[in-house]
């Protein structure tokens, strides 16, 4: 195994690498940390002549609040985000950078990358979905912002232009009567979830007033359920609600048979994490400490 | 043929320079460009942690990072642990333990363990299983590799 050969290019500057996006349009694929790019290099996957190395770019790593928004920068690795004290507000968000794969991918692997390569079962889109995230992203015309809901349109693919890079990644801090969980099952530390749900309570008198439910490794993309949502909203949380919220959600998804389980052991698996989610954001929002951690099998 | 590049990498305290092609990998690049075995490869896929090494004191899979990725930088492999003749507390605790069987994953073992101790002196069990959960062992003689980086952890803490 072997990448093809490529020409390897490292811009000084954010400015430089635009520039050598736009001058090499689809033959070029940004390199971040490399977890996900150097294993599609190894397979041949996608013909890349260009690599733009943008790992050493300085200023794309910081983690701040800014306006009550938590703003973290695309290179940040998973280890930097599970060992932020700024993170620690937003429980699911550390769930997920702690349980990527192990320790040496996570010390190499970045939040921007991640995201980037929208892999149906990879943590950060289910995550970030959950936590109604915003993708800043600069290209060529300039910067703009997008909802992490348009972000990823399909498998693998997001509406970044060819000459465009992530750069930021804002989470809204939540407020004291919110928080959040997200958990996968996972077969082994370095292997993909088989399946994740993240979930974001808003909860007042024991009642909810807001709720987002997703399902990772379920569809092409992160999946969501109005119903699902709309099912709890106003209601008291508990583990009967939250089973009922996930026959629907689960009922709405389409989680593909593959080596990691059939479509059935997965919809049982996703209505299981999806009350364990929601009942661990209850517990958070109800002030009580809680640990997190996946299920491995 | 791309053009190649060159890099400078520090491993294990010794300077070395090299023009490659930019899709070695480190692994190749500590194996075949500057001779250093010791770093195995076992899946190639960033799987089994075999090939773990230290770049810039972060623990990293070297079939999974490019050698230009190193450029500039500092890596410590498995011939770097034994010092001035002395072998390292862990390799000495993996000998006396039987922390290996075929010793494929070892040197992995080694360097992800090592990292392990750095950030947690003296880790509980469960911690251990945790820190090394990026490596595999074919042979799956995890017990004796837990019992052996558990000694060396009392034993550094000793010193």
């Amino acid at each position: 195994m072997y990448p093809a050969p490529f020409r390897y290019h490292r811009p000084e500057d954010l400015p430089a690498a635009i520039k050598l996006l736009s001058r090499f349009g689809d033959d070029a694929k940004v390199l971040a940390g490399g977890q996900s790019l150097i294993p599609m290099m190894k397979l041949r996957m996608g013909d890349i002549a260009e690599v733009i190395d943008i790992g050493r770019l300085s200023g794309l790593s910081n983690i701040e609040v800014r306006e009550s928004t938590l703003c973290i920068g695309a290179l940040a690795t998973h280890a930097k985000i599970a060992a932020s004290e700024l993170a620690a507000g937003i429980p699911a968000l550390v769930e997920a950078a702690a349980g990527i794969a192990d320790k040496q991918v996570r010390s190499m692997g970045t939040i921007g990358g991640g995201l980037s390569v929208a892999d149906a079962s990879g943590d950060w889109p289910t995550c970030l979905r959950g936590l109604n995230a915003s993708v800043v992203i600069v290209g060529a015309a300039g910067s703009r912002k997008v909802p992490i809901s348009d972000f990823v349109v399909d498998a693998y693919a997001t509406c970044l232009k060819s000459d465009e890079i992530v750069t930021e990644i804002q989470v809204p801090l939540p407020d004291a009567n919110t928080s959040s969980a997200y958990v996968a099952f996972k077969r082994a530390a370095a292997a993909f979830p088989t399946c994740s749900v993240g979930v974001q309570l808003t909860l007042e008198n024991n009642i909810c007033q807001q709720v987002s439910l997703v399902l990772g490794c379920a569809g092409p993309t992160a999946v969501v359920s109005a119903e699902a949502e709309a099912q709890l909203q106003g209601k008291e949380i508990n583990s009967e609600t939250l089973r009922a919220a996930a026959q629907t959600i689960v009922a709405a998804s389409d989680p593909p048979p593959d080596a990691r389980g059939s479509a059935v052991f997965k919809r049982a698996m996703l209505e299981t994490l999806v009350v364990e989610a929601g009942e661990r954001a209850l517990a958070r929002c109800r002030g009580e400490a809680v640990n997190g951690g996946h299920r491995y099998a | 043929m791309p053009e190649s590049v060159v890099v400078d990498v520090n491993v294990n305290g010794v300077a070395y320079q090299r023009e490659i092609e930019p899709r070695l990998l480190l692994v190749e690049f500590l194996r075949e460009e500057i001779g250093l075995t010791g770093t195995h490869i076992g899946c190639d896929t960033s799987y089994c942690g075999a090939c773990t090494v230290t770049l810039n004191g972060r623990l990293v899979k070297s079939c999974t990072c490019l050698a230009v990725q190193a450029d500039g930088g500092e890596v410590c492999t498995v011939e770097g642990l034994e010092q001035n003749g002395e072998l390292h507390p862990l390799q000495e605790a993996f000998s006396e333990h039987h922390g290996l069987q075929c010793g494929y994953c070892t040197p992995g073992m080694l360097m992800a363990s090592k990292s392990l101790l750095e950030e947690n002196p003296s880790p509980s069990r469960e911690e251990i299983r945790k820190g090394i959960a990026g490596n595999l062992c074919r042979c799956t003689g995890y017990v004796n590799i837990i019992k052996a980086i558990d000694a060396a952890a009392v034993k550094m803490q000793g010193v």
